[in-house]
């Protein structure tokens, strides 16, 4: 510490410092990337913006056009079939999976990573995948007409009513494994102590799980439905891949009716209208859990 | 409870786990489906698609719509195949990568090892940042973008996505250095220790397992990345899953679904050799990034 010696005031004031001066250019750009962002696109949604920003304020018109649009509820609607279904099956395929690989199976080390590779691939890959795998054309009843069964027929991908089904059925191919370790990690958690006690008291498996195991899985259930409502939410490269969100309107979300109004149809006010809801939605399932999770944490 | 002989017992057992074992694979294979799907008829010709089924093997072998997918394919207007479009993906990942990661250890190492009042505010708004809707920050995200000249670039959506991955990486690295011992940081400061020292001979040699969680976590996210790659990019510029994207879904011409599968493959296959070499980091960076708060 010999320098140290000459001028320690502005030595040890820098050093004091500097720690702060590292982390300050990350929190300056999350200050202005996402929370400066958030507040110009919320200030977006009261402006006469069309194709380009636009400062002219006209209050709560693009809400009051945006909940009018028949397109907006539809998408809305999308969202509250694929959203459920989605959380659904992923979380008892999930749970299921896992207590069926909890039970001392051999090929745990084969069967695991096969469950969970679609995670690793990017919706855009899942999206082409199923699109000609669903296409009556060549895929999936094509296949059936030349194994013999002329009589077959799967045509959701093409068919208003139920295209939502095909990317439902996408996107828990893609996710399902993933809640799967989420629970199997739930599982092997799970003091084997209190598993004997039960099995000396005389409980069957079944019982054991249905009473004992699965309730204490609820955290898990937990975090799974947070984090499978905020995927649900933000879901665009999956429809994009897989649907374009036709035929006609009849799989668009939230999020690629943001991305067309705002770019493709020229309102940009009721684009950053309905970010600013998109926001919302996500918030008041994110807040509420990340506070809880901070507040057990900090008490354990 | 009346327990069931000895031999029924076993019967039963040995049949509960044909069945569990049943299960499991016909799981495996609904999971492995579209992946066998897209890999056979990445090796047909087109006619062999449409004549046979999706789920026989090639008679005809041919690696055509591979050399197609990489190199000749109609992109938009172009016939450049996706190789542009994959090494702009490689050069939007790397810089992206490596800046996010990098500050994230700096700020982990910050937010724990030299608190400073407010710290945990710091530290909240970087996490709850990982969770907004893109959506929300597209429209001006493009303005700033086109006021530093960058709208349209490789480099800008590789600023973008660092940006936007700070937020985890900041709190991967701050969960692992809050179980590092403090003790030692206060050692090596006693001695004299500098902070970039600190950290550079202290933290940083015992950072490798969450390095790699890190990194991996980044690479599969922007390599991924669809959103951010429709909205910023240009012709020039377009990452891998913009361009297959247009491949797949260019309404002009014969729609060859061989090559369409070569490219989704082409598209997924550097996270799924990442995937494959490193699925235990890759996992827990999921578990991380999802169930910690």
């Amino acid at each position: 510490m010999a320098q140290a010696a000459t001028a320690p005031s502005t030595r040890n004031y820098l050093q004091e410092l500097l720690p702060r001066l590292v982390l300050a250019p990350s929190f300056a750009a999350v200050i202005i990337f996402v929370y400066g962002f958030i507040l110009f696109t919320g200030y977006l949604s009261f402006t006469d913006s069309k194709m380009l920003p636009s400062f002219g304020w006209v209050g709560l018109e693009n809400y009051s056009k945006l909940w009018a649009l028949p397109h907006w509820w539809r998408a809305l609607g999308n969202l509250g079939i694929f959203g459920s279904l989605y959380i659904v099956i992923c979380s008892v395929l999930g749970l299921g999976l896992a207590i069926l690989l909890d039970q001392k199976i051999r090929a745990e080390g084969v069967l695991r990573p096969i469950y969970l590779y679609p995670m690793a691939l990017s919706f855009i890959v899942t999206g082409t995948a199923w699109k000609w795998f669903l296409d009556p054309g060549i895929g999936l009843e094509h296949t059936m007409h030349q194994w013999g069964w002329e009589s077959f027929s799967f045509t959701w991908i093409k068919d208003r009513n139920f295209a939502i089904y095909t990317v439902v059925i996408a996107a828990v191919w893609q996710s399902s494994g993933f809640v799967m370790a989420m629970f199997l990690a739930g599982l092997r958690g799970v003091d084997n102590e209190i598993i004997k006690a039960a099995q000396m008291d005389g409980a069957s498996n079944i019982t054991i799980y249905r009473r004992i195991i699965i309730p204490m899985m609820r955290p898990v259930f937990l975090s799974a439905f947070v984090v499978l409502a905020h995927l649900a939410i933000k879901a665009y490269d999956l429809v994009i891949a897989l649907t374009g969100g036709g035929p006609g309107q009849a799989t668009e979300l939230p999020a690629t009716f943001m991305y067309s109004y705002t770019f493709t149809r020229n309102s940009m006010g009721i684009g950053a209208a309905s970010a600013t809801i998109m926001l919302i939605m996500i918030a008041s399932i994110i807040v509420p859990y990340l506070y809880s999770e901070l507040r057990t944490g900090r008490r354990s | 409870m009346s327990a069931p002989s000895p031999e029924i017992a076993v019967k039963t057992r040995s049949l509960t786990r044909i069945l569990i074992y049943a299960a499991l694979i016909v799981f495996a294979v609904y999971y492995l489906l579209p992946l066998y799907v897209m890999l056979v008829n990445s090796l047909k010709p087109l006619d062999e698609i449409r004549q046979g089924d999706m789920l026989s093997l090639p008679q005809q072998f041919t690696l055509d719509p591979w050399f197609s997918a990489w190199s000749t394919a109609q992109i938009g207007v172009q016939p450049t195949g996706l190789k542009p479009y994959f090494l702009n993906s490689i050069l939007m990942v790397v810089p992206a990568v490596a800046a996010s990661t990098l500050l994230g250890a700096l700020n982990g190492y910050v937010l724990t090892k030299w608190r400073f009042p407010g710290d945990n505010l710091v530290f909240t708004l970087m996490l709850l940042s990982c969770f907004i809707p893109f959506q929300i920050v597209l429209i001006p995200m493009a303005k700033v973008l086109g006021l530093l000249n960058l709208a349209g670039t490789t480099w800008g959506l590789a600023l973008v996505h660092a940006v936007y991955g700070i937020g985890f990486t900041t709190l991967f690295f701050r969960n692992y250095y809050e179980a590092f011992p403090t003790e030692l940081v206060r050692a090596a400061m006693i001695d004299g220790a500098s902070f970039f020292q600190i950290f550079r001979r202290i933290l940083l040699p015992s950072s490798g397992p969450i390095i790699v969680v890190t990194v991996i976590w980044q690479f599969t996210n922007i390599w991924n990345d669809f959103l951010f790659g429709v909205s910023f990019a240009d012709v020039n510029s377009l990452p891998m899953t913009v361009a297959l994207n247009n491949l797949v879904s260019s309404s002009t011409g014969v729609k060859e679904y061989n090559v369409h599968f070569a490219g989704a493959i082409l598209a997924a296959l550097p996270t799924l050799i990442v995937y494959v070499v490193s699925g235990r980091y890759f996992v827990r960076g999921l578990m991380a990034g999802a169930v910690k708060g």
